[in-house]
């Protein structure tokens, strides 16, 4: 046998005296494990690499991710106004309207398809590693984050360049935004840990998508659709935030979303769904968590 | 069981029962739930809401207890399916067990495997800094072990590549290095040692002798019982969800390859079965090995003479009758073959004739030099003293394993003077 030709030194820590420790008990996988400042370091690290590595590859980079609602935009705005003439109807810069409202919209829809299969597409950390899950879906979403706000600069050079004035509730956008984000969070979650077991979820939310971009008010205002659509436009979350962000952002005499949705009442219906998501996320997520690695 | 356990883990412990515990496991259970009918669709969940569907329940881990020390080297071993890599992953945190109890002290490097999460489009950089934030560091500190890792993976040139650029070499090499080089006080490791090139795993095993005296825990799952003899300190033995052995790695290792050849004995010729040898003239009634006390065995420890035992039986009148074995190991290459002339019991001098129904034995007995492994016998019966007038011919008779230390490398044991002189 012979011997090795060079022998690395051993790093001199690999010699250092051990301390004693107290037993503790392994809790198996979860949700978050491994504590707090793991979580958000694993959750940076992995959104930043998960940006890079989807526009390494191509050549337009992330211009690549401005073109998608770009596109969506230039023909929705086409079809309703030349084609169709109704888009328009009340809404004082509907071309603003439609923009922000698909660059909302593509954000939530991109982040929640992106996060489907993300659980499974980790499929050789999750079950080779005890590694926090929650960090996959919401890792996604990060980066779809990220991705909406560099979206929103030139949807803001596009919106001042209409001649809309800046307004003191342009402050207001955060909130906005951490709603909107806390929705794609949680219907991430929701979806990521029922993929692992039922497959079938990729294709129902594939259509989803379809239905939620005319089942929201996105290529028109909520006041102009018909009264039975109003009713059932209400069970969509993603209602007021739109509503709300046409009236911060690009019409201030515009009705906000409460007032718009005709009252306190009918918009809680929208708050319930959205808390019932939030809270549905976190028990559903919370259930699959320790059996991921069991069911891939 | 648990106390059977704890008496024999006080005498087989190399390293004394000072140590503090490094890991507890207590009674721990696992089953898994086989659908006989996977329901993976929402639609057959929604057709069928309350059907409970024929559940196969399997038994991966049934009650198992045992201890490790700090500073233990601790081998797991089993057949496939055992449960032995289930026990792995609970004890690191990836599967969550239904009962017992797990505690362990001080810090664990959360992968089993070399390389589990480097991401091919990203850099070395990237992806060793990403695997010591996995292992709890914070991301600056996994900053400053980046030239710790790469230095010892000598990948020095190569940080800022793709690692879908690298070799296989290359990948292993940095993923044993982010492993060895986490410093975590417990390592948990699932067969490593059969990655990488020869040079490679003698690296590794230099390594292993490192930190075995550096006072790190490391249990090791592994069917190379090599490894296990090489390397820890005690060992148990996972058979069926359950501990069938605890302690002195080669006891072990000598009971997990009996397990294994459980199986596999079944392989060899079931005598008189084969029609073809219905009508010959001879029959092999029995073949067996034994040990020296005259009991048979099917494992052989290196060094031990080897005792062949067969009985044959003429069926027809057989002139001149030999018996023959040939020796050939698991690759079925020949090693040796002898043959003897069957002699008039009490006397010295050969037989005739050997009458139908007359039976005739086989004592042999061979001085074992042979390397570990498994080997084959064939036997035959000739007649008229001739090396191929074949009356039967049974190929794989029977078979035995060498098994224990040898202080020779390869096949055979060469009997040899070997010395080596510095020219003055």
């Amino acid at each position: 046998m012979t011997t090795a030709t060079e022998q690395p030194a051993p790093p001199a820590d690999l010699h250092a005296k051990r301390t004693f420790h107290e037993l503790r008990d392994v809790q198996g996988p979860s949700a978050i494990g491994g504590g707090w400042r793991r979580f958000f370091d694993l959750l940076l690290l992995i959104s930043v690499n998960d940006f890079k590595t989807t526009y390494y590859g191509s050549v337009l980079g992330y211009f690549w991710s401005l073109l998608r609602p770009a596109l969506l935009f230039s023909v929705m705005l086409v079809v309703f106004t030349k084609i169709f003439h109704v888009g328009g109807e009340g809404v004082t810069h509907y071309p603003v309207f439609l923009l922000l409202g698909i660059v909302l919209y593509t954000s939530f829809q991109e982040s929640t398809a992106a996060a489907v299969t993300s659980v499974v597409g980790k499929e050789g950390i999750v079950r080779k590693t005890q590694f926090p899950r929650l960090v996959i879906p919401l890792a996604t979403v990060a980066t779809g984050t990220f991705n909406l706000l560099l979206n929103l600069v030139p949807v803001f050079v596009f919106i001042l360049a209409f001649g809309v004035s800046p307004t003191w509730t342009w402050f207001l956008i955060p909130v906005m935004l951490a709603v909107l984000i806390v929705l794609t969070a949680t219907v991430s979650m929701i979806l990521s840990a029922l993929y692992v077991r039922y497959r079938d979820v990729a294709i129902i939310w594939s259509v989803a998508g379809t239905v939620l971009l005319y089942g929201s008010p996105i290529l028109y205002p909520y006041e102009n659709a018909p009264g039975a659509m109003q009713t059932v436009l209400l069970f969509n979350p993603l209602t007021p935030i739109l509503a709300q962000a046409r009236n911060w952002i690009i019409e201030p005499e515009a009705p906000n979303a409460v007032a718009a949705m005709g009252g306190w009442g009918r918009f809680s219906i929208s708050v319930v769904i959205y808390l019932i998501i939030c809270g549905a996320a976190v028990w559903i997520f919370n259930r699959e968590a320790p059996r991921i690695a069991e069911d891939l | 069981m648990a106390t059977d356990v704890t008496s024999r883990r006080a005498s087989g412990s190399a390293r004394g029962s000072k140590a503090p515990l490094a890991i507890e496991v207590r009674d721990l259970k696992k089953t898994f739930r086989l659908p006989g009918q996977k329901v993976d669709s929402l639609k057959e969940r929604a057709l069928h809401p309350t059907i409970r569907r024929d559940v196969s329940e399997l038994k991966a881990l049934d009650g198992i207890s045992f201890d490790v020390r700090q500073g233990e080297f601790f081998g797991i071993v089993g057949r496939n399916g055992s449960g032995k890599s289930t026990l792995l992953k609970i004890l690191a945190g990836i599967y969550r067990a239904d009962g017992g109890r797990v505690r362990m002290a001080g810090t664990l490097a959360p992968f089993i495997e070399l390389g589990v999460g480097f991401n091919m489009e990203l850099t070395a950089r990237e992806n060793v800094q990403l695997n010591g934030v996995m292992m709890g560091l914070s991301r600056q500190e996994a900053a400053r072990r980046l030239d710790t890792v790469i230095d010892f993976a000598e990948l020095h040139d190569f940080v800022d590549l793709k690692l879908k650029n690298y070799s296989s070499g290359m990948l292993v090499r940095l993923g044993f290095s982010v492993m060895i080089q986490a410093d975590t006080d417990i390592l948990l490791i699932d067969e490593v040692l059969a990655v990488g090139d020869a040079s490679f795993q003698q690296k590794c095993a230099d390594v292993f002798h490192e930190v075995r005296g550096s006072g790190k825990t490391l249990v090791l799952v592994t069917h190379d019982m090599g490894a296990v003899d090489a390397y820890c300190h005690r060992a148990i033995l996972i058979n069926d969800g359950e501990i069938a052995e605890e302690g002195d790695p080669h006891a072990v290792g000598r009971h997990y390859l009996r397990l294994n050849y459980e199986g596999a004995h079944d392989a060899v010729a079931d005598l008189g079965a084969d029609p073809d040898e219905a009508d010959a003239a001879a029959r092999l009634v029995d073949i067996w090995v034994e040990d020296e006390a005259g009991d048979r065995v099917t494992t052989v420890e290196a060094g031990k003479d080897i005792h062949l035992r067969a009985v044959i039986e003429a069926r027809r009148d057989i002139p001149k009758p030999t018996l023959a074995v040939m020796l050939s190991n698991a690759d079925g290459v020949q090693l040796f073959g002898t043959a003897a002339a069957v002699l008039l019991e009490g006397q010295g001098t050969d037989i005739d004739l050997l009458r139908a129904g007359e039976r005739a034995t086989l004592t042999a007995r061979f001085v074992n030099q042979l390397g570990n492994g498994r080997y084959f016998v064939d036997l035959g019966v000739n007649r008229n003293h001739s090396g191929v007038d074949n009356v039967i011919w049974v190929p794989k008779a029977t078979d035995f394993l060498i098994y224990g230390k040898q202080p020779y490398d390869g096949l055979n044991l060469l009997h040899n003077e070997f010395h080596v002189q510095a020219e003055k």
